[in-house]
């Protein structure tokens, strides 16, 4: 169960990590600059299991792998918006950042709820309001690569 | 049901005869690209794949491009893991400062990427190559990472936008202004996952130039790629672009989309129609023509990078600044993509035409863009730039603004001290 940050439509990679910190790929160094040019203190405030709920477009801009990096680094447990840009994506899998796609959560959580996550269901509670959200499931390619534990494990079982 | 230009690519390097919308494929890679952000921790990622090298050391692309020449000491330590790993993985393309060049510019020119080629790039704009009939999409590190080590990458196969372009472009009237227009229309996310493939006869009256741009602004739109079709333009390019080492030479392959492929959406768009167009801040969709644009004093103007930092985009800037001065109290910072174009601008007369107007000749980098280094901008400043992004603190303070626009508009506004109409000099 984590506390919700909410955020609008096309957050980009910018805000997410901006440019003049990428000079690490370090997590704990990138978190401590994660969204800061649009919520200076979400750094401070994000505790370990807290949750980002955004509009549509969420990730888009650069392929820096540091945005899913510096959103995990700060102890986000899991992102949730209608769509995500495409690279963003790809790399949220790859890192191991918990991404789920749902209109109506994306919709109907607001900042400060209390929202729990079934990752193995896709189902999303909101505590705080007492309702219950269906986010999309993973295409099967994308269950295979995430049981295999992500793409370094995957590479590593394919060469044999 | 017939394929589009990208379909027949991915199917083509998949070893499938057909490939539909939303299938999982796992392709081939004839070029896998880094630079030295991106770079270093897909390095750190292919270490712990515990691979004995990488694929093809011909096929393997670093170009520290991003915070070279080095903008400090962090930045000095990432480009120095770049530079180990390609001299003990002896990886041929390797640019170093002083041959490099921003990568989307600098690959095309080198002959490294050819028609029908799949190329992924641990940078976003490596679209760009989708100008030359190549299927080209950025990736992150970690998929960097795979494809060095595999040779191969998995897609989900792209559904399509077609945008049929017809007439003929007015006279300051670029492929920047075009992409920008089209963007306005769709949307940051209006092509999100899909294909954007450009076809029709106004493609021909587009140069290679214009067309890098137009593809390099894909991601922009949220798109997989862009892509055009190969023409006598692209041939031309490719032929006077081959590479000079034999062992790099490239198989070109055409593919034109078949007569009945299936496009979600087929958008008419007459050249002929579009005006010179500036994206205001915060998203590259807020667009405007410039005879909508009011009085937007600025305090900086940037003509460079991977969207127009080629050999027309400093022809067209050095037109409009020749014999002209920059307006005092604004800085004009003009980067060329890579050394040759630096190069082409001594040759032919345009470092005079910019140093004598006032402007600054700066070294290849992709530095301002991303308010890396050379050319950050302070609180409350403004920024007409021919880069690609205008998000909030892009090119600096979280309070600056940076109006994306071609490099005639932008010349123009260097000139007046605000976004000024190439058109009324």
């Amino acid at each position: 169960m984590g506390k919700v940050y909410k955020y609008g439509d096309n957050v980009d990679t910018d805000v997410i990590i901006p440019a003049r910190y990428l000079v690490t790929s370090d997590p704990a160094e990138l978190a401590k600059h994660c969204m800061e040019d649009i919520d200076k203190d979400f750094a401070a405030k994000a505790k370990p299991g807290d949750i980002i709920v955004a509009g549509k477009n969420f990730g888009c801009g650069s392929s820096r792998e540091h945005a899913p990096i510096a959103i995990k680094g700060a102890g986000v447990a899991c992102v949730i918006a209608p769509t995500f840009a495409r690279i963003f994506y790809r790399n949220s899998f790859n890192t191991g950042l918990p991404i789920l796609e749902s209109d109506e959560a994306a919709e109907k959580i607001d900042a400060g709820d209390e929202v729990e996550v079934d990752f193995a269901t896709g189902a999303i509670r909101n505590i705080t309001k007492g309702e219950s959200y269906k986010a999309e499931p993973f295409p099967p390619f994308i269950s295979k690569l995430i049981e295999s534990g992500g793409l370094v494990e995957y590479v590593k079982s394919q060469k044999g | 049901m017939g394929m589009t230009m990208t379909q027949k690519i991915l199917a083509s390097h998949a070893g499938l005869k057909q490939v539909k919308a939303g299938q999982f494929i796992e392709a081939e890679l004839d070029i896998v690209l880094a630079n030295d952000i991106t770079g270093p921790p897909a390095i750190k990622e292919f270490a712990e794949m515990g691979v004995k090298g990488v694929f093809d050391a011909n096929k393997v692309v670093l170009v520290p491009d991003h915070f070279t020449p080095n903008k400090d000491i962090k930045a000095a330590e990432q480009c120095k893991i770049l530079r180990e790993f390609a001299v003990s993985r002896e990886i041929s393309n390797y640019f170093e400062v002083g041959e490099m060049g921003i990568e989307h510019a600098l690959l095309p020119e080198k002959g490294l990427v050819v028609a029908g080629d799949v190329v992924i790039g641990a940078d976003s704009h490596t679209c760009t190559y989708g100008a030359l009939g190549a299927f080209a999409t950025g990736i992150g590190s970690t998929d960097m990472a795979a494809g060095m080590a595999t040779g191969k990458s998995w897609f989900k196969v792209p559904a399509a936008i077609r945008f049929e372009l017809s007439g003929r472009p007015g006279k300051w009237v670029g492929g920047k202004d075009v992409i920008l227009h089209i963007i306005g229309m769709i949307g940051v996310d209006g092509a999100l996952y899909k294909s954007m493939e450009f076809t029709g006869s106004g493609v021909a009256r587009l140069s290679m130039d214009d067309r890098l741009t137009m593809a390099n602004m894909a991601i922009e739109a949220g798109a997989k790629n862009g892509i055009f079709p190969v023409d006598e333009k692209t041939r031309e390019y490719m032929k006077t672009h081959r590479n000079k080492n034999r062992a790099l030479a490239k198989r070109i392959r055409a593919f034109k989309p078949d007569g009945d492929a299936e496009y979600e959406r087929v958008i008419d768009i007459d050249l002929s129609k579009i005006r010179p167009t500036v994206a205001f801040p915060h998203l590259p969709e807020n667009t405007k023509t410039i005879d909508e644009v009011g009085d937007v004093e600025i305090d900086q103007v940037v003509i460079g990078s991977c969207t127009n930092g080629r050999y027309e985009d400093m022809k067209t800037a050095a037109k409009i600044l020749k014999g002209r001065k920059v307006a005092r109290g604004v800085r004009c910072i003009i980067f060329p993509g890579t050394q040759q174009v630096y190069l082409d601008c001594v040759r032919d007369g345009f470092a005079e035409i910019f140093i004598k107007a006032g402007a600054v000749l700066s070294a290849p980098t992709c530095g301002p863009c991303l308010g890396g280094h050379s050319g950050v901008l302070a609180a409350g400043e403004r920024a007409v730039s021919t880069t690609n992004r205008n998000f909030v603190g892009r090119m600096g303070h979280v309070d600056s603004e940076v109006y994306l626009a071609g490099p005639a508009v932008a010349a123009a506004s260097a000139i007046e001290g605000r976004i000024a109409n190439p058109e009324e000099l």
